[in-house]
């Protein structure tokens, strides 16, 4: 564990500070009234999921309070320290040849010393062509990765990184158009030595001032990083980031030895209920059989108790792999006949091990258990121990290479692998100058789909790995992950926030006990104090889209959630329920906005009944007052949704820095996650200035 | 730049005694005199480190490629004699905990 170092405590962090005790206080003031004092029990079914989502925001607030605590704004960077090897690399699977070229002519002109290479995951001569002619490195993966899982970008940077020796890389999306001093302004962070990787804001130039479709991330690429910066945990987002290569193959090493440790482990302990169940088939009566079921038995037994005395694992195996050897050798000498019955089930074996997009730990549980369960041949099992053994030893042959530095268990890469570098005790940085402009998707559709990539990896990543459970990573750290996932889990939240105003104006159902003063005394400073804290985070950056889409983006962050538990815990495809990736040019996909069009109609339609019932005399004043205000709120946000299905994509004319107009940014960029799109809003609907080209555009101090 | 020297010898064992620094720039050149070894036939290898003055991790990623390819040629490949600095990377990764490093190059292969 690192401890983060000293955050300068200027007098606007002082402020930031105050601001975040107050709020929390408010906060905490508010929502413990909530539970104790004011929940309308006689109508639970609405009031409860309203307090509960009360306090998932509460939670989300203090998760933001906390990372503002040691907002590190670190303004210029050090000197880049001259004579050390860069590899800029552009990853690419099948974006068109002109919009790679045109980014890795860009990289050719970085000014520090590299080299440059585009990680062509299509594989396409032309692409090669041009790149050779042009002295750009080219790389495709390498005959290993043949049938063996691809693991997507994670893997075509796995790829990369063995063909290649720099000592820093630069990772860039395709799409991602770096500018000459980029490793200048970011090379000189590694003068601390323990610094793994520097993180660069994603900025998109095909985007308009009104930004309809929440492509910008200025809160969370601004304040929200420098927050999780401050604690020792800026993330890593994909692209425009700066890597330590020793870092990342540390990491891939470490990797490797806890997976063929915890491997072989399992393996081993599968062996010997395929030897019990091969017990039972009627062959093993045989004197000769049982004598080579009972060494085999000895040999596992041995190696178990071999591993935990200490033992070196590849000497374990060795041994373990040469003696069962020799019992096959006996066994096969015996009796070929029994052979074949088994060898579809062994090839079958393999099969499950290479199953892809798995890393070996996930797979082997579910597949080791169907194993054991199976009646064996005595010859059977001898040779399921050995095919075990050897799948999960020093050869991971499920896959391409053993060292997979890039972590393949989330469709997001990025955030897994740092958490892991975190873990290891390295140092992160996040550097707030725009130093690299891109290509944000155009249309709703693709939108839609990248940002559900973007939740369903982060949901995986808790899953898989829960960050809370990290016992390398220090608590705040933890914590810093921990709030990006969470931001997630607003869908649910949304849900009720537009439940509860529609119940109250359509059926008078009110889930709390009074309107009374003790309420609003408690719940209005709280909103105002903490619109204040996201006011002076932000800094006149705009934040109002990240708001909307935190809620309006509803129904996407809860089938990351479901889609993502599926695929981990049920074992499903992650795709199980993701659109059709339909691009149609001007083309109104409402179709692609449903639930939030019928939560739309069921506000209007309340606010309707609303004041129907109070012109009846059915409603209170205050109540319907508090409540229209909630649901037009409710229909402000989601008006978002009208204005993206309407976006007939960017034209040139609303910006002067753009320079790859019409030009749609495709399939590779979706296992990238950068935003914290539903993370915290502020309230600050002025737009942000264009890019800055200039050395410290993107510093706001 | 690193220099590797090969040692065939009569017992079949290939000896490699890398001397000079063995990191991200001169892994491949280990990666492929392995393969080499053992497309000729030596796949129980020893790579004896007494002259191998500093391991990264990206020199460890080599010796697991090789350790790989060695054993999936049927032999093996055992470490002899790492110093003391050169040990720590194995332990910072527990690599230590897989790999048992030998007293001897000699001895490498004995048990």
């Amino acid at each position: 564990m690192t401890a983060p170092t000293k955050v300068p405590l200027t007098s606007r962090l002082l402020v930031i500070r105050t601001i975040v005790v107050v709020t929390s206080l408010l906060g905490l003031n508010y929502v413990g009234w909530r539970w104790l004092a004011s929940v309308n029990w006689s109508a639970w079914w609405i009031a409860v999921p309203l307090v509960i989502a009360e306090t998932y925001s509460l939670v989300d607030s203090l998760l933001f309070g906390l990372g503002m605590w040691r907002l590190r704004e670190r303004g210029e960077p050090p000197r880049a320290p001259e004579g050390h090897t860069v590899d800029v690399f552009i990853t690419t699977y099948n974006e068109p040849l002109d919009l790679v070229m045109t980014t890795a002519r860009a990289a050719q002109a970085i000014r520090y010393p590299h080299r440059t290479w585009i990680l062509d995951d299509g594989n396409r001569t032309e692409l090669r062509e041009s790149a050779e002619s042009e002295g750009i490195g080219w790389l495709t993966r390498s005959t290993d990765w043949v049938n063996m899982p691809r693991h997507a970008k994670a893997g075509n940077l796995n790829n990369a990184l063995l063909s290649t020796d720099g000592e820093f890389l630069l990772i860039l999306d395709a799409d991602q158009i770096p500018s000459p001093e980029i490793l200048d302004r970011t090379l000189g962070y590694f003068r601390d030595e323990r610094m793994g990787l520097v993180q660069t804001p994603q900025y998109f130039v095909n985007v308009p001032d009104s930004d309809p479709l929440g492509s910008q991330a200025p809160l969370f690429y601004g304040p929200i990083q420098q927050g999780k910066d401050g604690w020792n945990s800026a993330f890593f987002c994909g692209s425009n980031a700066v890597i330590r290569r020793e870092a990342l193959m540390q990491l891939g090493v470490a990797r490797y030895a806890h997976e063929v440790e915890t491997g072989v482990k399992q393996a081993l302990r599968t062996a010997r209920r395929v030897i019990r169940s091969a017990r039972r088939s009627p062959e093993a009566g045989e004197d000769k059989t049982l004598r080579a079921l009972d060494a085999l038995e000895r040999d596992v037994r041995a190696a178990r108790s071999e591993l935990s005395d200490g033992d070196a694992l590849f000497d374990v195996t060795y041994r373990f792999q040469q003696r069962v050897a020799g019992i096959r050798r006996e066994l096969v000498a015996a009796d070929l006949t029994a052979l074949q019955a088994d060898l579809d089930v062994i090839a079958e074996l393999e099969e499950l091990a290479a199953e892809p997009g798995e890393s070996l730990t996930t797979v082997s549980l579910a597949s080791l258990e169907q194993l054991a369960e199976r009646d064996w041949s005595p010859l059977g099992a001898v040779q399921t121990v050995e095919a075990l053994v050897s799948a999960v030893d020093v050869s991971r042959s499920d896959e391409a290479q053993p060292i997979m530095p890039m972590a393949t268990i989330s469709v997001t890469e990025d955030m897994a692998t740092c958490m892991r570098l975190h873990g290891m005790g390295w140092r992160s940085a996040y550097h707030d100058e725009v130093l690299a402009h891109g290509l944000a998707p155009e249309d709703l559709s693709t939108m839609l789909t990248q940002r559900l990539r973007w939740a369903q990896g982060t949901m995986q990543v808790l899953f898989r790995e829960n960050p809370l459970r990290q016992k390398r990573l220090r608590w705040t750290q933890r914590l810093m992950y921990f709030a990006t996932m969470w931001s997630y889990f607003s869908g649910f939240a949304a849900v009720v926030y537009i439940a509860a105003p529609v119940i109250y104006l359509a059926f008078g159902v009110l889930p709390v006990q009074a309107l009374s003063s003790s309420f609003f005394i408690r719940l209005v400073p709280f909103l105002i104090v903490n619109q204040l804290l996201f006011w002076v985070v932000a800094a006149g950056r705009p934040t109002w889209r990240g708001q909307q889409y935190s809620l309006a983006l509803f129904p996407v962050w809860i089938r990351s959630f479901t889609s993502a538990f599926g695929n981990v815990v049920l074992g499903r495809s992650l795709d199980f329920a993701v659109t059709p990736k339909t691009r149609q040019a001007h083309e109104r996909r409402w179709d692609l906005v449903k639930p939030q069009l019928w939560a739309m109609g069921l506000l209007a339609g309340a606010v309707i009944i609303g004041i129907i019932r109070y012109a009846v005399g059915q409603a209170e004043p205050l109540g319907l007052a508090l409540n229209l205000f909630w649901a037009v709120f409710d229909l402000v946000i989601f008006s978002v949704i009208v204005q993206a299905v309407l976006y007939q994509g960017f034209s040139p004319t609303d910006t002067d820095t753009n320079t790859n107009t019409n030009t749609n940014t495709d399939t590779n960029t979706d296992t990238d996650t950068e935003a914290d799109p539903a993370g915290v809003s502020a309230d600050d609907p002025a737009p942000r200035r264009t890019t800055d080209p200039t050395p410290t555009g993107g510093t706001h101090d | 730049m690193i220099e590797i020297p090969v040692d065939h010898r009569a017992d079949g064992i290939g000896v490699l005694a890398p001397s000079g620094r063995l990191n991200m720039v001169s892994a491949r050149a280990l990666r492929s005199a392995i393969e080499e070894l053992v497309a000729a036939g030596h796949a129980r290898i020893v790579l004896d480190l007494a002259e191998t003055s500093f391991l990264d991790s990206s020199g460890l990623g080599a010796i697991i490629a090789g350790l790989k390819t060695a054993r999936q040629a049927g032999g093996d490949l055992r470490i002899a004699r790492p110093t003391p600095e050169v040990l720590a990377v194995f332990q910072l990764t527990n690599m230590d905990r897989l790999l048992r490093p030998r007293d001897t190059v000699d001895g490498a292969f004995d048990d």
